[in-house]
């Protein structure tokens, strides 16, 4: 059952994240729900990784027991950094659009539609 | 083997990338220094694409192994196979020609060392989507590709509107890329893989999942959006609309790696595991929403840019519409024999028609805006009075969209029409219609922007690169017009036979020149057309001949005259006005659609949600 | 951002230096303990921010951080080039004696620097380019848009 929680916690934070990418209304609290999605999905991919009983996966420490999957954790530090890219241009586009429209309301940020 | 033979596929991505990191150093030297660096790499990048693909067309598929000489599944591998390579030859030709085309249309501009190292990151993104063999690498170039789309999108920073739609691209796109990975995880917990030839093997064993079955859920979600299908197309014509000319011609080009990713998530991962009828059905169903709602959104813009990008969506449905029929019937050799493999053909042909009637389209737009300032129809008349060689290569671009003989999309369309009508008559129709609106939409912009009386203000032919630009792009649509035969059978049969391996590609042009299609029932041929067109064209002129010779033009005969009098700029039809019958008729079809475009990005979340959550239940359950 | 009180200056330029050296440390060690380029890259990184909070954003120079961005990930890619040889992100180095290129002792021992072939010395490069690539963030948010410009 205690290996199930990691899982069950990604569940729940993929569900916040999208929870306030549909409901709240502030930019900010936009790119924060986002952050928690891909924080979310990064606790998926470490927690897959996991063995039972394992060690860190370093070559000159090899000898005993078994050791987690380092390709997962490989694949976590490039979800991170693909991560700060878009949370610090979303970042970025916020600060513009609050220069230019003087809000960061996504209500009243609909010039563009029809 | 030669170094070329061997690196070929590493180098098409590394060239580009390369010259991205140098642009920032060489910025700081010289002004003009970074549009040259970017038109030398991608010139090389794209001759390394064509190089790469004559091999691949030669001796088959080419596998690269990063970082050892041998390749096991559990490395980090490129594989090149006629479906990838044919999309890395539609970006090999848009990235080149807009990269030539850059150079005067964002003159004006600062920060151009930072414009170019974006544009080459999107060709790198799209390269690396198209060439790649690993679900992972898929999703990092995924991610270059939008993030430098979205920086581009943005680049026009003196408008407000640029941040918002890239801030609302950015948003579909993240979401989607968190998507992907979530699908990738699943993938790897299961089957320890992350190589696309080998968790496809695994699900051969023991068919897929039920995992399985909810990764391509969203996994089929995520790529259609970035195609931008219908319903999940909102930010796109913002995003097109906003870019600078160049990048949304490119734009289109990496949507289409979106496209690329979703055939080959169905067809290479899938198809071994699982019966995909069902995802077929629901690529036919986005495809023909797309189609639909595309082209009727298209018909109530005045802004030239946001117009064509409704038709970008529109025609994305075509290719939707034509792969998911070869999908569909997949299962069923007589019936993949009869017609699905026509309308895969057809589907393919036209991915690479439309990426480059489409970037010609949008680039003589942007030609229009550079020249006039403004995007808005309504203000704009008589541009073809000065602007020959643009209205010329728009009249090329727009007969080619709206499918009209001898184009190539003609060509294309004509094939989906007759295979996908065996499929299922109504869909056949509903093409039809779509390309008969289509046409009428582009009748109404080159009514408005190049008929009409001369413009207030003078207005030139636009700059020598730009012109460069899109001459590239109409030089290949004529010869993807002129033979299209031959051009089906070297380069989109090996696309098809690389996404139904085995599968019996009977020739399209059994006849006797490269130029003719024969499908079940239809025949076409282009030199039939161009003889018939020209032989009226004689015929005609000899009635004329006949009339009589004595006439002469007196003056004020050639102009236009309405209801007596001289028409003028402020009497004429404006563009935005050009179809109000047919808009008023449609009124009760228009007002809830309009509505839903409603620009809140909340909406726009909650569109993809549910349509994920659609794909998802019927990709599970059916 | 204004600069703050003298207190936070003087401690922001004692920290400064272990920070740097912290992140040097983790950078170069990337291929033996947890770390590597993008962590230490952070990590040094946190530096300027630290200075960009005691001293205000003016007094970092964009054009050399961007600079050091560039030149990282110009030897990144300069060393997956040289592997051409065999393939891509050929491993060059490894086991050659040379420079990084001691063999790995097998069995539980600390680890030697001095082996790893080229991973090392893309840690380094992606740590310059980490460093590089956050510090110009930093500067640019912690500047703010500046009148009718790009952030």
């Amino acid at each position: 059952m205690i290996w199930q929680i990691p899982f069950l916690v990604t569940v729940v934070l993929l569900a916040i994240g999208l929870y306030m990418c549909l409901m709240k209304r502030n930019v900010i609290k936009i790119i924060m729900g986002i952050s928690i999605m891909e924080a979310g999905v990064n606790l998926f991919l470490v927690a897959l990784g996991y063995r039972d009983g394992g060690i860190a996966p370093i070559f000159t420490q090899a000898s005993e027991g078994t050791m987690v999957m380092p390709t997962t954790q490989a694949l976590t530090l490039t979800s991170i950094v693909i991560g700060l890219a878009t949370t610090a241009l979303m970042l970025a586009f916020a600060v513009m659009i609050h220069r230019r429209y003087g809000t960061l309301d996504v209500r009243k940020m609909r010039r563009l539609k029809g | 083997m030669s170094f070329l033979d061997t690196h070929g596929a590493i180098l098409t991505i590394i060239v580009p990338l390369f010259a991205a990191f140098l642009m920032p150093l060489l910025g700081k030297l010289s002004q003009k220094a970074p549009r040259f660096l970017a038109a030398g790499a991608l010139a090389l990048s794209s001759a390394l694409a064509i190089r790469l693909a004559i091999q691949v067309w030669d001796s088959g598929t080419i596998v690269y192994t990063l970082g050892s000489a041998t390749g096991t599944i559990f490395r980090i591998q490129l594989i090149v196979d006629g479906m990838g390579i044919f999309m890395a030859l539609i970006m090999a030709i848009v990235s080149l020609a807009v990269a030539i085309y850059s150079w005067s249309n964002i003159d004006r501009y600062t920060g151009q060392e930072k414009y170019y190292a974006l544009l080459l990151l999107v060709t790198v993104g799209s390269y690396g989507m198209v060439l790649t063999g690993d679900m992972f690498n898929l999703f990092v170039f995924f991610e270059i590709s939008s993030i430098s789309l979205c920086g581009l999108v943005a680049f026009r920073s003196q408008r407000g509107e640029s941040f918002e739609a890239a801030f609302k691209y950015m948003l579909y796109s993240t979401i989607s890329g968190v998507m992907i990975l979530f699908a990738i995880g699943i993938f790897y917990g299961q089957y320890g893989l992350l190589h696309m030839v080998g968790i496809s093997n695994a699900m051969a064993v023991n068919g897929s999942t039920m995992l399985d079955k909810i990764a391509l859920g969203l996994l089929a979600t995520v790529f259609a959006m970035k195609a931008g299908s219908v319903p999940m197309h909102m930010t796109t014509p913002d995003a097109y609309g906003e870019a600078p000319a160049g990048i949304t011609a490119l734009f289109v080009a990496a949507s289409q790696a979106g496209l690329y990713a979703l055939f080959r998530t169905g067809f290479t991962i899938y198809s071994s595991g699982m019966n995909m009828t069902t995802l077929g059905w629901v690529l036919i169903v986005l495809g023909v929403l797309s189609m639909f709602i595309g082209v009727t959104m298209a018909l109530v813009q005045s802004d030239i840019k946001r117009l064509m990008a409704y038709h970008a969506i529109s025609q994305t449905g075509y290719m939707l519409l034509g792969v998911g029929v070869g999908m569909a019937v997949m299962a069923d050799p007589v019936l993949m024999a009869q017609y699905g493999v026509d309308a895969m053909r057809g589907g393919i042909f036209h991915i690479i028609n439309h990426a480059m009637y489409k970037g010609l389209l949008f680039l003589t737009a942007g030609a229009i805006i550079h020249r006039m300032g403004t995007s808005d129809l309504n203000e704009m008349h008589g541009l073809g009075r000065n602007m020959k060689w643009t209205a010329i290569m728009f009249i090329l671009g727009a007969l080619a969209i709206a499918g009209l003989p001898p184009t190539n999309g003609f060509s294309s369309k004509f094939i989906i029409y007759e295979s996908v009508y065996q499929f299922n008559p109504i869909l056949a129709v509903i093409a039809m219609l779509v390309s008969i609106l289509t046409l009428a939409s582009f009748v109404k912009v080159f009514y408005s922007a190049f008929l009409g009386p001369r413009p207030s203000k003078p207005v030139k032919e636009a700059p020598a690169s730009m012109l460069l630009g899109m001459g590239i792009f109409s030089a290949v649509i004529v010869i993807l017009s002129l033979f299209p035969g031959f051009i089906i059978e070297k380069i989109v049969d090996p696309a098809v036979s690389a996404l139904v391996p085995g599968v019996e590609l009977t020739p399209l042009s059994s006849g006797f020149f490269p130029s003719t299609i024969i499908t079940g029932d239809g025949f076409w041929s282009v030199l039939v057309f161009i003889g018939a067109f020209v032989s009226i064209m004689i015929i005609a002129s000899l009635i004329r001949s006949m009339g009589n010779k004595g006439f002469t033009k007196r003056k004020g005969m050639g102009q236009p005259y309405y209801f007596g009098n001289r028409v003028t700029a402020s009497a004429r039809v404006s563009g935005g006005n050009v179809y109000w019958g047919f808009l008023k008729a449609m009124e009760r079809y228009y007002k809830p659609v309009k509505a839903e475009h409603t620009g809140d990005a909340n909406d726009y979340v909650a569109w993809l949600l549910i349509t994920m959550a659609v794909i998802l239940a019927v990709v599970v359950f059916l | 951002m204004r600069p703050m009180s003298k207190i936070v200056q003087a401690m922001a330029c004692l920290l400064y230096p272990s920070i740097i050296v912290f992140g040097a440390y983790l950078i170069v060690h990337g291929h033996l303990t947890p770390g590597g380029g993008f962590q230490g890259g952070a990590v040094a990184a946190s530096a300027i921010a630290l200075m960009i909070v005691a001293y205000g954003s003016k007094k970092y120079n964009k054009t050399r951080l961007s600079a050091l961005e560039s030149t990282g990930l110009v030897m990144f890619i300069s060393l997956g080039l040289l592997g051409l040889g065999v393939a891509f992100f050929h491993n060059f180095l490894a086991n050659t004696g040379g420079i990084f290129g001691e063999l790995v002792e097998y069995g539980t021992n600390l680890g030697n620097l001095n082996t790893a072939g080229t991973i090392p010395l893309m840690n380094i490069a992606v740590g310059l380019e980490v460093v590089g690539a956050l510090g110009l963030m930093m500067v640019i948010l912690a500047k703010g848009p500046e009148k009718g410009g790009r952030v």
